[in-house]
């Protein structure tokens, strides 16, 4: 048995919350760079700039990427041989808290969905726990804004509509979702399980690196037709037109019922923060 | 690029076309739902609505020694019939992310009042445009508080025109 502190874990969420607030990965931005430089539309090519302009002065520590710095989500995978005093969760929302009281962090979490009353905390957390081999905690940590979130959704398909379902699903989400989303976006998709197994599979595609390749052909094929077809939708940055819709699109699977085909679309605004910590 | 200085004018109003890059300098007015929902049947205005541009936005706390946090828009779709009202009250400008309800754009037009966009998520650019920042009215709402910011040549884009201009529409 491996003993890791409560305190431990509190102090790593905490800075990985207030870093992740504060910059974008590298190949994030390499991608806006590229999508700049091959964008026709002087409107696109603006917003780019403006977006790759805040992000330098976001790096510097002291203006958060953007002031919604989102709604913590959690992905814990605790091995077998690690022993915790005390409850994982409360140390991970304890850290949370911290980042977001002491970060200068904007809270947006209200207690409830009619009084809304802020918690002041920007905790609870959202939590998602797996024991897994091993003597380490790892963690996916993403702070995630409401503007995309609000523009995700589930479809429960038929399975006979297959591919060009889910293709129509996807497309349709992101064009109803237009410039709210704050695109350019990263979509997560989520294929099979169920109503709430599809939604988590899209959640935790976000966190793929997108440089990434899908090691099913089929599905890595499918990520670069969507690619394709959603920067072909003409929706661009801030929904202004242009060809940069999307800069990435990740597709997790897992087994389902037979007569199910769920398909959830979670997209991800160009404020992408996602970050992994191991203990 | 188009300087524009708050209060603005009809004929300011006027000329402004979608697509046009703008940048505002002067004072404007934060307000998102919570303000809309509460400025709609006020009674003690603390601010002159007339000729002004109110921002949707939900700033993050200031650091010490700064006025400001990170300051970008909010999607403006939320106070689409919240705005009515505000315009009837002297609105003429609001600044926000995203597209909103043909009603929306219907009462702007009949108003005479213009949408700007700025970009999304662009929190630490647009507040290093923000000259001062205090709270004038409803300091309970914290974050969603009343704020008179006073701006320079803060960045943005016509998203509706008066004309029926529409920066979303573009296939
Ligand atoms: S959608 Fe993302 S970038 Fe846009 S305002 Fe929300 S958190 Fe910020």
């Amino acid at each position: 048995m491996r003993k890791i502190l409560k305190a431990t874990i509190s102090k790593k969420v905490e800075e990985a919350l207030i870093t992740m607030n504060h910059t974008l990965k590298d190949n994030f931005v390499a991608r806006l760079k590229k999508a700049q430089a091959e964008e026709n539309s002087a409107l696109a090519k603006s917003i780019i700039n403006d977006v790759l302009h805040n992000q330098d002065i976001a790096k510097e520590g002291v203006f958060p990427l953007c002031q919604d710095t989102g709604m913590v989500v959690v992905f814990a995978d605790v091995g077998y041989e690690v022993m915790i005093e005390g409850n994982l969760e409360d140390a991970i929302n304890e850290g949370a808290a911290n980042a977001y009281v002491r970060g200068f962090l904007r809270k947006s979490v209200v207690a409830h969905p009619f009084k809304r009353e802020n918690t002041k905390t920007n905790t609870p957390i959202i939590y998602h726990e797996r024991r897994v081999e091993g003597n380490k905690i790892h963690l996916k940590i993403a702070a995630k804004g409401a503007g995309s979130e609000n523009m995700s959704r589930v479809f429960m398909l038929k399975p006979t509509e297959g591919e060009a379902g889910v293709i129509d699903a996807v497309i349709k989400t992101v064009r109803e979702a237009g410039g709210r989303a704050c695109p350019p976006i990263t979509v997560g998709v989520g294929l099979g399980g169920n109503l709430e197994k599809s939604a988590l599979l899209a959640k935790e595609a976000l966190f793929r690196d997108l440089d990434d390749t899908h090691d099913d052909p089929t599905i890595a094929t499918l990520e670069k037709t969507l690619y394709e077809k959603l920067n072909e939708t003409g929706v661009g940055p801030m929904g202004v037109g242009g060809k940069t819709t999307c800069l990435a699109v990740k597709i997790n699977t897992f087994p389902m019922h037979i007569a199910s085909l769920p398909v959830a679309v979670n997209i991800q605004c160009h404020a992408s923060r996602h970050t992994e910590v191991t203990l | 690029m188009i300087r524009l200085k708050t209060p603005l004018s009809k004929n300011d109003v006027k000329t402004l076309k979608a697509g046009d890059q703008v940048l505002i300098s002067g004072r404007i007015y934060t307000a998102r739902d919570q303000a809309h929902a509460r400025l709609k049947d006020e009674k003690n205005l603390a601010i002159n609505l007339e000729g002004s541009v109110i921002y949707y936005v939900g700033p993050t706390p200031e650091k010490p020694g700064y006025i400001i946090g990170s300051s970008g828009p909010t999607s403006s779709y939320r106070m689409d019939e919240l705005a009515v009202p505000l315009m009837e009250k002297g609105v003429v400008a609001m600044i926000g992310k995203g597209e909103r309800s043909d009603a929306f754009i219907e009462a702007m037009q009949k108003h005479r009042a213009v949408y700007f966009m700025a970009t999304g998520g662009a929190g630490a650019l647009l507040a290093s445009k923000i000259k001062s920042s205090r709270v004038v009215m409803y300091d309970d709402l914290d974050a969603e508080a009343v704020r008179e910011l006073e701006v320079e040549d803060f960045p943005c884009y016509v998203a509706y025109d008066i004309h029926g201009g529409n920066l979303f529409k573009h296939d």
